[in-house]
């Protein structure tokens, strides 16, 4: 228990499906008015590591985000945050872990409030918990600079900085407030890609130096691998593999992971392999296929693949795969 | 004169020459495309890569007469299509280019495909047009042949049910289908040059892998050359012939696409070459290029890259640089290039 | 992504001001409104002194005196100069204009945000109350209120208040539910400020433009009904001078003195016009896809 900092147990959430008449938690009412976004997701994530979440489009991994953080309840399933369990917990008294737990979003044009300048949007976190003004003032002074940004920028708006200058911002405002726990979503997917380099290099260090725990969450392939320690693969709203970052992407077990592994372009020309095969395309969350989700898209789905959803066991030392017949 | 591939402007199917667009705004001039020389061959794939606000978008736009009236203006340079100057053409004249000649697909299918027509509709105009080119008399092409036509096509681009999708309008499709039949579009008509402005940079890497390779295999069929555009180098890899890195409004590097990835010449690709995430830079930094990319609301003189340059000297900051052969048909602008081995 | 404020630092007000200057209406406006406000600080600061004549002082050789270049626009039946009387008046329609919108906005906005973001129970509660207030057509129910409360200039604005703030409410309520998703509130929400704190902070601020553009329009709109309440007397009691009054007070002469209800009544169209073009073109100015 002291290593683990976040314990995530089958974490579920559902929504109402646009146009539904009647929505119903336990969902006893018409099949289809509700959007599986995350239909029961676990895992943990130790102190001072980096757990990868990918995906494609529909998997539900900015929900996770946005569950995990409590900005949304889940319906259901439990977070633990250093022993404690959230799920239960009133805003005040969220109010009270969130500066352990901070947020870097992907989009750096409306992630900061546009009529506040940089200063006080770093501030902000820390001014919750600290009243005092000096201590503050000389933390974001710090901060701005461990960005990498100088201290005359610090009373500009934000559209006087570039994408990436405010994603540095964003981050600074992350870590003013010493968190252990910072969710990245998608932090570098509006990004150049000269630019995301640098911010990608800022999070590796600001991580060894305040020994912080990353949740990274991307549908880019590379740049999940690149940051990670261990990765978690999501699909409609499961999580079909969960293990070594390095081990998964060179020997992926199911073959939603596989496919997705082999569709990532190589730069290099001389490398256009074959594509791991990968049927039509992702079906909607407020219709989930039945048994195991990936099966109609599978080559290599069986009889009972549609009938049974198979569950998230452990096939080796530290690595869990949701299949029935996983590749060898 | 030795029987090698020409690039004589007769054989090539695009040759922009000496291109510079500026856009005119309250806040000033924009110097979108500085000078720009390229050439598409028949049945090639030109891959132009650069970040966002190098031009490359505009350049597009450019050759297919879609930039606003308003504030574009061409301040030099031609583009010849088959021989004939687009810029010299009135919007009559570049009607009748489109479609048949040029066509173009975009990062988002829903801005060429009209929400109150359905997908048989929309296609089948473009499978019409291919029918009057070919027939040598003006007699109507029967509807049934054009339903027979629009039907195969949906089939080649790997829409499930072809025949029901004719009767769908655009929002009752995925995505992904979306995408898929705008590409028919666009290659229905048997154009002579497709340009693919972004296509894949808003799917899914799996629909993306599936959709790179529709279109490399149906470019082969058709014989259409393809400008293809796109930021991520990675993509460029997969699918283009060639390849021309843009920076600022300038091309920087450009030649076979395996020879620029084989020894990148100029600083900027190189840079760029080694800021991908891999296996290999796991734990370690990733290379960076210093500082962002330029205001282009100024004139610039000299070559634009120079601040972020290692290897920058004073001239660069007063020439622009001029295109430097590395090996017979990969060049670089750069006055002093130090090719790298990347593998 | 867009913008959905104006931020106001130098380089944007500059930008809106290079906007502004292109357009001869809001130019026109804009005039409109500083010589009209220009009128009534001045008249506050340095009193009648500085009118071409005393506004009250009754003379009845000078009564009925047509416009001239004496009398700019004539005399009424007291023999007071209406243009004295015209510009003496200034400060209160501009004190009640000023009053009525800002005090509007203020209910209606921090009454709609709390609806806006707070959603459910609260939204649904005040959103009601909003709609039956605006049932009623303004105009009647601010002379209702007006009515019942007497005459007076403060009942004045007090009247167009309870007419007037809801509309605020709509807009303030509008922008505060699309500003809830955005990512910045949720940034807020994820650094542990209370709902409170994040109304205030981020969602009103970053609400002003919409709310400020339709002020501007509305004063316009705002003087023209004090003008209306005046009319019928329930504003400025004798023997202050107020443009509404002014027009009542010359409609039994209207035959032979026309001016002395038609100036004052150009006066007010003439101002409520200023302010509806600097308000157009405020929008105009302030719409992000048009800085582009």
């Amino acid at each position: 228990m002291i290593q683990e900092l976040l314990r995530v147990e089958g974490l579920v959430k559902y929504f109402p499906a646009k146009g539904a008449m009647f929505y119903s938690e336990t969902g006893l009412l018409e099949k289809g008015s509700r959007v599986h976004a995350l239909d029961g997701v676990s895992f943990s994530l130790d102190h001072n590591s980096t757990l990868g979440i990918v995906g494609e489009s529909g998997c539900g991994k900015t929900t996770l985000a946005r569950a995990i953080l409590f900005l949304s309840r889940p319906t259901a399933g439990k977070v633990i945050f250093e022993g404690n369990d959230l799920t239960d917990m009133s805003y005040g008294q969220l109010a009270k872990l969130r500066p352990n737990m901070q947020l870097v979003s992907q989009d750096p044009f409306s992630s900061l409030d546009p009529r506040m300048r940089a200063k006080r949007i770093i501030a902000e976190p820390l001014r919750v918990v600290n009243k005092n003004k000096d201590e503050v003032d000389e933390r974001v002074k710090m901060v701005f600079e461990q960005v990498g940004l100088s201290q005359e920028q610090l009373n500009r708006f934000p559209n006087e900085f570039s994408g990436g200058q405010r994603q540095r911002i964003a981050v600074a405002r992350a870590i003013s407030t010493k968190p252990k726990l910072v969710v990245l979503d998608e932090p570098t997917s509006a990004l150049d890609a000269s630019t995301q380099a640098q911010i990608l290099n800022l999070l590796w260090h600001i991580q060894s130096d305040y020994k912080i725990s990353y949740l990274f969450i991307s549908h880019n392939v590379s740049v999940v691998r690149h940051m990670s320690d261990r990765i978690a693969v999501m699909y409609l709203g499961k999580v079909v593999e969960l293990g070594q970052a390095v081990d998964i992407t060179r020997n992926p077990k199911h073959p939603y992971t596989a496919a997705l592994i082999s569709s990532v372009p190589k730069p290099n020309p001389e490398l256009r392999g074959e594509v791991v095969e990968i049927r039509g395309e992702t079906p909607s969350p407020v219709n989930p296929p039945s048994g195991c989700r990936y099966h109609p898209r599978c080559p290599y789905a069986k009889e009972n693949c549609q009938q049974v959803g198979p569950n998230l066991v452990k096939t080796e030392d530290d690595r869990y795969v949701a299949c029935h017949y996983p590749l060898s | 004169m030795p029987l090698t591939q020409d690039t004589e402007s007769e054989e090539s199917v695009l040759n922009v020459q000496n291109l510079k667009l500026v856009f005119e705004t309250i806040q000033g001039s924009f110097h979108a495309l500085n000078g720009i020389d390229l050439q598409i061959g028949r049945k090639e794939i030109l891959g132009l890569v650069g970040e966002s606000g190098c031009g490359k978008s505009s350049l597009a736009l450019c050759a297919i007469g879609l930039l606003p009236p308003e504030s574009a203006r061409i301040l030099d340079g031609k583009i010849l299509f088959k021989g004939q100057d687009l810029l010299a053409l009135n919007e009559k004249e570049m009607e009748k280019v489109r479609g048949t000649g040029i066509s173009m697909i975009f990062q988002e299918p829903l801005t060429c495909l009209n929400p109150l027509f359905t997908i048989g509709d929309q296609l089948g105009e473009s499978v019409k047009v291919s029918f009057e080119r070919r027939q040598s008399s003006r007699n109507t092409s029967k509807s049934e042949d054009a339903k027979e036509e629009a039907t195969r096509w949906l089939k080649r681009v790997g829409l499930p049910d072809p025949t029901g999708a004719l009767e769908r309008y655009p929002h009752e499709l995925s995505g992904g289908m979306r995408q898929r039949v705008m590409i028919a579009m666009a290659l229905a008509a048997k154009p002579s040059l497709m340009l693919a402005d972004e296509p894949t940079s808003a799917v899914d890497v799996t629909t993306q892998a599936q959709v790179l390779k529709l279109i490399r295999s149906l470019v082969d069929e058709v014989g259409t050359s393809v400008l293809f555009i796109s930021h991520d180098l990675a993509v460029i890899a997969q699918i283009a012939d060639r390849v021309a890195v843009m920076y600022a409004g300038m091309v920087m590097e450009e030649g076979a696409v395996n020879e620029v990835f084989k020894q990148p010449s100029h600083p900027y690709t190189q840079a760029l070459l080694r800021s991908f995430p891999s296996d290999e830079a796991k734990g370690r930094d990733l290379d960076i290029i210093p500082g962002s990319v330029p205001d282009l609301m100024s004139s610039p003189g000299g070559c634009p890259f120079h601040p972020r340059c290692k290897n920058a000297k004073y001239d660069c900051k007063i020439k622009a640089p001029e295109f430097r052969e590395v090996s017979p048909g990969h060049r670089v602008a750069c006055e002093d290039f130090r090719s790298l081995s990347l593998y | 992504m867009t913008k959905t404020a104006a931020t106001f630092d130098v380089k944007e007000l500059l930008l809106t001001f290079r906007i502004l200057r292109k357009n001869v209406l809001s130019v026109i406006g804009i005039i409109v409104v500083i010589c009209f406000l220009g009128t009534a600080v001045a008249v506050t600061i340095f009193g009648t002194g500085i009118t071409p004549y005393d506004p009250n002082v009754i003379s009845l050789e000078a009564a009925f005196l047509p416009p001239s270049s004496q009398h700019m626009m004539g005399t009424d039946n007291l023999g007071r100069d209406i243009l004295s009387r015209t510009i003496a008046a200034s400060p209160i329609d501009a004190e009640i204009a000023l009053l009525i919108v800002g005090c509007s906005a203020f209910i209606g906005t921090t009454l709609g945000s709390l609806a806006g973001y707070l959603g459910g129970r609260v939204d649904e509660v005040i959103m009601r109350i909003t709609d039956v207030f605006l049932a009623f057509p303004s105009l009647v129910l601010a002379v209702a209120v007006g009515v019942a409360l007497g005459p007076g200039v403060v009942h004045v604005i007090e009247a167009n208040l309870v007419a007037w703030w809801p509309v605020y409410a709509r807009l303030a309520r509008a922008g505060a539910a699309s500003l809830r998703d955005s990512q910045f509130v949720e940034a807020a929400r994820v650094a542990g400020l209370s709902k409170l704190s994040i109304i205030r902070e981020h969602i009103i601020p970053n609400n002003i433009a919409p709310i400020l553009v339709y002020g501007t329009l509305d004063l316009g709109g705002a003087i023209l009904y004090a003008s209306v309440l005046s009319y019928l007397g329930l504003g400025a009691q004798p023997p202050q001078s107020e443009w509404g009054r002014m027009v009542f007070d010359g409609q039994t002469f209207l035959a032979q003195s026309w001016w002395m209800s038609i100036m004052p009544g150009l006066v007010i169209f003439v101002v409520a016009l200023g302010f509806n073009l600097f308000g157009d073109a405020l929008r105009d100015a302030l719409d992000p896809r048009y800085r582009k």
